[in-house]
C-alpha cells in the first residue's frame, strides 16, 4: 500500500494537469483574431479622402494638414520650458498641466500635448523640435473648406463614437466619420480603405517589430473624389439672399432630378467645425434650439404646402374628368360649405375657369373640384383614397429616396386618417376640404415641393433628386437616372403649367417678372400656428413659391419656403425670381429687387412670439392669398 | 561482450525521456528568449546561446556520472552532503543576491546555485542513512536524525530567501513514508495544509468543526488505536488543530509578507474588493494571468513554434525560466502541453518501477528520492502556471533555463540510472 502512494499522486496530477489544459487551451480557447490581439499593435494608415467638387468643377472641399504636439512622458529630458511655452503659446502652468495628464496617461505611451497647431506655430516649432527631446510633432488630416457656403449639403467629419464603432468593425476610437451631408451619404465613397500594420510590441507596449514580417499588413485605398450637382454659385447666392431669414431652397434640373441648390436658413459656415474649435462651436449650434442651425429647413421642415399645392388637385381633376377646362365656377368672396366659411380674395361673383383659377389661386374654385374629386365615388373614403393615390405618385407623402441623410415624409392623408379621427364612414368630402387648397392634414417637405415643381415641368414625371453627379471612375445609382411616371396623363398639364405662366405674367406673381425669362409659378401663403406658454397662437403665415423656367424645355424647378414670409410672392418669390434669373442668365437685371431681398430682415418677425409684439397679419388671416399692395409692389 | 552488456544495461527508456524533455525545453527557451536581432544558436548573451552550451555540457558531466562506480555514491554520500551542506553555509558570506534570493555564488560572468545541487546530496544523505542496518525507521529517535537531515539544507535555503526550493524539501516525505514511516505522519501532513486552507477560507470556527470531525473520523474508523487512548488522542489532537487554525490565521494577517499573503489570497480568492482585486491583477497576479492567457490563446494546435505573440512580445516576465510552460501553452497548443505532462508523468511513473525493483535499499531510496524531487517540481511548477496553486517560483525539471537547475536535475537523475544500472550486480 505504502508504495502506491505516490503513484497514485503522479497519476492524479497529470489527469488534473491535462483537465486544466483542456479547459484552459480548448473548451475556454479564445478566438484568434489580430485585431484582438493585445501583444499586436495595429498603426493605422489613414487614406486621403476624397475632394468635393461642384457641377461645374469648382472645388468645394479638400483636405489640410493639422499638427499635434505629442509627449512621450518618459523620454523627456530637462528642457527649456520657456522657450518651449513661448513656441506651444501656453504658459507654465499650462505646461506642467499637461505634462502631468500625460504621466498619469502612461509614461511609455505617447499623448497629445498640444493639439491643432497652426501653420505658422508649426513652422516655428518644426526647427526647434531637436531641442525637446520626446516631444514629436504628429501630422493628422482635417477638412478644408473652400467655400463658406453649403454647411447642410457638405456637412462635415467628426471622430466616430461609440455606437458607431460598435456597430461597424471598420471604425475604431478616433477615426473620422463623415456626419451630415455629402461626407455622411458618400463616406465609403470618400473616406477608402485605410491600411493596417500589425506591430509585435512587448509587454510594456514598445514596439519590438513588424509582425511575420508584414505578412498581413494592408496598404491604404485612396478616397475617391466626387462631384456633386451643387451649383456653387446658385447655392451662395440662395444663401446670400436668405440671410436674416428662416426657411428653405430647393432647386432641381428637372431633366435630370439633380440638385441644383439645396439651402437652408440659418446656416452656418463649415469651417466651424473644423479642428480645435469644432466641438465649441457644434455645442453652441447644438444649443441654439430657437434658429437650429443644424436643422435642415429644405429637406427636415414639414411645412402645410399652401396655394401651389392647388396645382396637383388640377391635375388630378382633369384626370378624374370632373371638371371641363371651360366649366366656370362662381366664387362667393369665398367658399360656403354647410355652415361653414373658406374665405377668398376674390370679388364676391366672380366666375373663373381652371387656367384662371390658378392664375388667381381661387379657394372656391378648388373647393369645388377638391369636393368632386371625392365624391366621384360612392364613399368618401374611396375618393380620397384615389386621390391619395395621384398626389403620392408626385413623390409626396414619402420619404423621396434621395441621397442625403435627413429627411421627412411629408404627409398625405387617406382614409385610414380621417377613419381614425372621425371612424369609420362618419366622414364626408367637407371635413377634409382644408387638403383642396393644400393645408388641413397635407405636410410637405421643401424639396418634396421642388420635386414636384419638376413633375410639372417634365409634364408627368421625375427623376429621383440626388445631390451625386459623378464619383471618379464610377456609375451613379440606377435609382438617379430611371424616370418616375406620376399618375397623370402628359396631355393634362399644359392647362396647369399655362396657369402658373399667367401667375407669373398677370397673376399673384406679377411682380416679380424678370424681363426675358418665362417662369411658371404659383405662390402660397399657409396660416402658421405656435403654442405659446399653452395658448395656440397664429403667427405670420409662411412665404411659398414655387416656381420652373423657361416654361418649354425647363432648366430649372424649384421651391421657396420663407417662414413667417407673409405672403407668397413678398419673399419667396421674390428669392425664386431672382434665382432663376441668376442661374438662368448668370447676372441681376432687377436689382431693386436684389436691394429689396438682401436688406429684408425677418429677424423681428422671428422673435415676436418672445417679444410680445403683436403679429398685424392675423386680422386677415382667413386669406389665404393677399394681393400685394401697391407700395409693396415697388 | 561483458561490455556491451553493461552499456545496454542503462535504462534507455529514462534516458529518451530526459533528451525529449531538455531538447524540447531549448525549442522553448530559444522561441521565449529570442529578439529580433538574431545572430547565431551560441550566442552567449542571450538564454538560449548559454542554455545550448549547458546542455553540451551535461552530455560530459552524464558520461562523468555514468563512468564513476556506482558503489562510489553510497559510499561518499556522507561527504557529498556536507560538502553540499558547506556549499549552502558559504553563501552567507560570499553569496550574491539575485531577485531577492541569496542563492548564487558568482564567478565572473558565470552563476552556480549550490542549492539545485543540495536536492541530489540530501538524497544520497536520505537513502545512505535510511538503508543503514541499525537504522529504524519506526523509531522516533532516528525519525528525528531523518528529520535532522532534511531540515538542515531545508532551512539554510529558506535562511537565504529562497522560499521555493524549501518547498521541495517537503518530496522526502514521500520517500520515508515509502520506507515506514508511521502513518499518523501522512495524517499529520494531511491535516496541517488541510486545516490551514479551510481556516483561511472559511474562517476558524467553520473549519475547526470539519478538522474535528475529520480526526475523529480517522481514529474511529482507520486507526486501530487502542480504546482508552482514543478519547485523549482526538482531543489533544484537536486542540492542537484549533491552535494551529488560530496561528495560521495570525501568520496570514499580520506576519505574511504583502506579496506572499496576496499570492495566496490569491488563490484561495479570499480578496473581494474589486478595487484591489484590480491593482492586484496589476502586480502578483499580473505574471500569473499573463501566463494563463498565453496558455489559452495557443488553442487546441498552437500558433507553431516562434509564433506565439505573447511569447514574442515578452508578456510573461521570467518565461523562459520559471513559465517556460507558457511558451509551450501558446506555440504548440494542447497538443505539446499534453505531451510534456505525459512526458514527466512517464519518466516519474518509470522511475519509481525502476526504484521498487531495487535489491539495494540504497538505489530504492536514492531512486524514491529522485521521483520525489521531480514529482514536486513538476506539480508545483506546471500548476503554478496554469493557476491551480499559488505562485511559488521553482523550476521545470530539464525544461527552464538555468545551467546550474539543469545539472542539479542531470546528476539527480544520472546517479539512479547508474545505480540502476548496477542492479545486476548486488546480492
Amino acid at each position: 500500500m505504502r508504495q502506491f502512494l505516490l503513484y497514485f499522486f503522479i497519476l492524479a496530477v497529470g489527469i488534473i494537469f491535462l483537465a486544466r489544459l483542456f479547459y484552459l487551451q480548448v473548451y475556454n480557447a479564445p478566438t484568434e483574431n489580430l485585431f484582438e490581439d493585445n501583444a499586436i499593435r495595429k498603426v493605422f494608415d489613414y487614406p486621403k479622402r476624397g475632394y468635393v467638387y461642384d457641377r461645374n468643377g469648382v472645388l468645394l472641399v479638400s483636405n489640410q494638414p493639422s499638427y499635434d504636439v505629442m509627449v512621450i512622458p518618459r523620454e523627456v529630458k530637462p528642457l527649456d520650458t520657456i522657450e518651449f511655452c513661448s513656441l506651444l503659446k501656453i504658459d507654465k502652468a499650462d505646461f506642467i498641466k499637461k505634462y502631468k495628464r500625460a504621466r498619469n496617461y502612461s509614461p511609455r505611451l505617447p499623448s497629445v500635448f498640444v493639439s491643432h497647431l497652426s501653420k505658422e506655430d508649426y513652422a516655428y516649432l518644426q526647427e526647434k523640435m531637436r531641442k525637446f527631446e520626446g516631444f514629436y510633432i504628429q501630422k493628422r488630416s482635417l477638412r478644408d473648406y473652400q467655400t463658406s457656403i453649403g454647411a447642410n449639403v457638405l456637412g462635415y467629419i467628426t471622430e466616430a463614437n461609440q455606437a458607431t464603432i460598435k456597430k461597424n468593425p471598420y471604425y475604431r476610437m478616433g477615426d473620422l466619420i463623415g456626419k451630415q451631408g455629402i461626407e455622411y451619404s458618400y463616406e465609403e465613397v470618400l473616406r477608402g480603405v485605410k491600411g493596417v500594420k500589425f506591430i509585435q510590441k512587448d509587454r510594456f507596449n514598445r514596439d519590438i517589430g513588424p509582425y511575420k514580417d508584414k505578412m498581413f499588413d494592408t496598404i491604404p485605398q485612396k478616397g475617391k473624389d466626387i462631384t456633386t450637382t451643387i451649383d456653387a454659385n446658385l447655392q451662395e447666392y440662395g444663401e446670400k439672399l436668405m440671410a436674416n431669414k428662416r426657411g428653405g431652397i430647393i432647386a432641381i434640373e428637372p431633366a435630370t432630378g439633380e440638385i441644383l441648390t439645396m439651402i437652408t436658413a440659418p446656416t452656418y459656415n463649415p469651417n466651424l467645425l473644423v479642428g480645435r474649435v469644432r466641438s465649441k462651436n457644434f455645442t453652441k449650434l447644438y444649443n441654439d434650439t430657437i434658429s437650429k442651425p443644424l436643422f435642415d429647413r429644405g429637406l427636415q421642415a414639414m411645412y402645410e404646402p399652401g396655394s401651389p399645392f392647388k396645382t396637383l388637385n388640377a391635375l388630378i381633376a382633369l384626370q378624374e374628368d370632373v371638371i371641363s377646362l371651360d366649366e366656370k365656377i362662381t366664387c362667393y368672396a369665398g367658399y360656403k360649405y354647410g355652415d361653414r366659411f373658406m374665405g377668398c380674395h376674390c370679388r364676391r361673383g366672380t366666375k373663373n375657369a381652371m387656367i384662371k383659377g390658378i392664375q388667381e389661386s381661387c379657394n372656391a374654385y378648388f373647393a369645388t373640384v377638391y369636393r368632386r374629386i371625392i365624391d366621384k365615388y360612392d364613399k368618401p373614403s374611396e375618393g380620397l383614397d384615389n386621390w391619395n393615390k395621384h398626389v403620392t405618385s408626385f413623390g409626396l407623402g414619402n420619404y423621396l429616396g434621395y441621397d442625403l441623410a435627413v429627411g421627412q415624409p411629408g404627409k398625405i392623408p387617406s382614409s385610414a386618417t380621417y377613419n381614425r379621427m372621425y371612424g369609420e364612414n362618419r366622414w364626408y368630402s367637407t371635413f377634409t376640404i382644408s387638403n383642396a387648397i393644400g393645408q388641413g392634414e397635407v405636410l410637405a417637405t421643401p424639396i418634396q415641393l421642388a420635386n414636384m415643381t419638376a413633375a410639372i415641368a417634365n409634364r408627368g414625371h421625375f427623376y429621383t433628386p440626388h445631390i451625386i453627379k459623378h464619383v471618379e471612375g464610377q456609375e451613379i445609382d440606377k435609382k438617379y437616372t430611371t424616370p418616375k411616371k406620376t399618375t397623370i396623363d402628359a396631355k393634362f398639364f399644359e392647362p396647369i403649367v399655362e396657369g402658373m405662366n399667367l401667375v407669373y405674367k398677370k397673376g399673384t406673381a406679377k411682380y416679380i417678372q424678370i424681363p426675358g425669362i418665362d417662369i411658371c409659378g404659383k405662390t402660397g401663403t399657409a396660416e402658421n400656428f405656435t403654442k405659446i406658454n399653452g395658448v395656440t397662437t397664429q403667427l405670420t403665415d409662411h412665404s411659398i413659391f414655387i416656381a420652373f423656367a423657361p416654361k418649354d424645355d425647363p432648366k430649372i424647378a424649384m421651391a421657396v419656403y420663407v417662414e413667417n414670409g407673409y405672403w407668397g410672392s413678398r419673399w419667396a418669390g421674390r428669392i425664386a425670381g431672382l434665382m432663376i434669373e441668376k442661374y438662368l442668365k448668370g447676372k441681376i437685371t432687377r436689382t431693386d429687387m436684389e436691394r429689396y431681398v438682401l436688406n429684408g430682415n425677418l429677424e423681428e418677425e422671428y422673435a415676436k412670439p418672445y417679444s410680445g409684439e403683436s403679429f398685424w397679419i392675423n386680422d386677415k388671416s382667413e386669406f389665404q392669398e393677399i394681393s400685394l399692395p401697391v407700395d409693396e409692389a415697388n | 561482450m561483458r561490455q556491451t552488456d553493461r552499456s545496454f544495461r542503462f535504462d534507455w527508456i529514462t534516458i529518451l525521456i530526459f533528451l525529449a524533455l531538455v531538447v524540447f525545453g531549448w525549442f522553448n527557451i530559444f522561441s521565449a528568449s529570442t529578439t529580433l536581432e538574431f545572430s547565431s544558436y551560441f550566442d552567449l548573451s542571450q538564454p538560449y546561446g548559454k542554455q545550448l552550451l549547458f546542455i553540451i555540457l551535461t552530455v560530459v558531466l552524464i558520461v562523468i556520472i555514468l563512468s564513476l562506480e556506482a558503489k562510489f555514491y553510497e559510499r561518499f554520500s556522507s561527504i557529498i552532503y556536507i560538502l553540499s551542506l558547506i556549499s549552502l553555509l558559504g553563501l552567507f558570506i560570499f553569496g550574491k543576491t539575485v531577485s531577492g534570493a541569496t542563492s548564487w555564488y558568482g564567478l565572473g560572468s558565470v552563476t552556480i546555485q549550490p542549492s539545485e545541487f543540495a536536492k541530489a546530496a540530501t538524497a544520497l544523505a536520505i537513502a545512505k542513512y535510511t538503508s543503514d542496518l541499525q537504522t529504524n525507521i519506526k523509531a522516533f529517535s532516528d525519525q528525528i536524525k531523518l528529520f535532522i537531515i532534511i531540515l538542515i539544507p531545508a532551512i539554510l535555503i529558506l535562511l537565504q530567501n529562497d522560499m521555493g526550493s524549501t518547498v521541495v524539501y517537503g518530496a522526502f516525505f514521500f520517500v520515508l513514508f515509502r520506507e515506514g514511516l508511521p502513518r499518523v505522519y501522512l495524517y499529520l501532513a494531511a491535516l496541517f495544509p488541510i486545516t490551514a486552507i479551510l481556516a483561511l477560507k472559511f474562517g476558524i470556527i467553520l473549519s475547526s468543526i470539519i478538522t474535528v470531525l475529520l480526526i475523529a473520523l480517522f481514529y474511529l474508523y482507520f486507526l486501530k488505536s487502542r480504546k482508552r487512548n482514543r478519547f485523549f488522542k482526538i482531543m489533544g489532537l484537536s486542540i492542537l488543530m484549533i491552535i494551529f487554525s488560530f496561528g495560521v490565521k495570525y501568520i496570514y494577517q499580520h506576519s505574511l509578507p504583502p506579496h506572499q499573503k496576496d499570492r495566496i489570497s490569491l488563490w484561495l480568492r479570499l480578496e473581494k474588493d474589486p478595487d484591489k482585486l484590480e491593482r492586484m491583477k496589476k502586480t502578483y497576479a499580473y505574471n500569473l494571468l499573463e501566463s494563463e492567457k498565453a496558455i489559452s490563446s495557443g488553442g487546441f494546435w498552437g500558433k507553431g513554434f516562434l509564433e506565439g505573440t505573447r511569447t514574442t512580445g515578452k508578456f510573461v516576465p521570467e518565461q523562459h525560466t520559471d513559465y517556460i510552460f507558457s511558451t509551450v501553452g501558446e506555440e504548440w497548443g494542447f497538443i505539446g502541453t499534453s505531451i510534456v505532462v505525459i512526458l514527466f508523468v512517464l519518466l516519474l511513473l518509470r522511475i519509481l518501477h525502476l526504484a521498487e525493483l531495487q535489491k539495494n535499499q540504497f538505489s530504492r531510496v536514492y531512486g524514491y528520492g529522485v521521483a520525489s524531487i521531480i514529482f514536486i517540481h513538476f506539480f508545483i511548477n506546471i500548476g503554478m502556471v496554469m493557476g491551480l496553486i499559488p505562485t511559488i517560483g521553482i523550476p521545470l525539471p530539464f525544461f527552464s533555463y538555468g545551467g546550474s537547475g539543469l545539472w542539479g536535475f542531470t546528476i539527480l537523475l544520472f546517479i539512479f540510472i547508474k545505480l540502476d544500472s548496477n542492479r545486476i550486480n548486488e546480492w
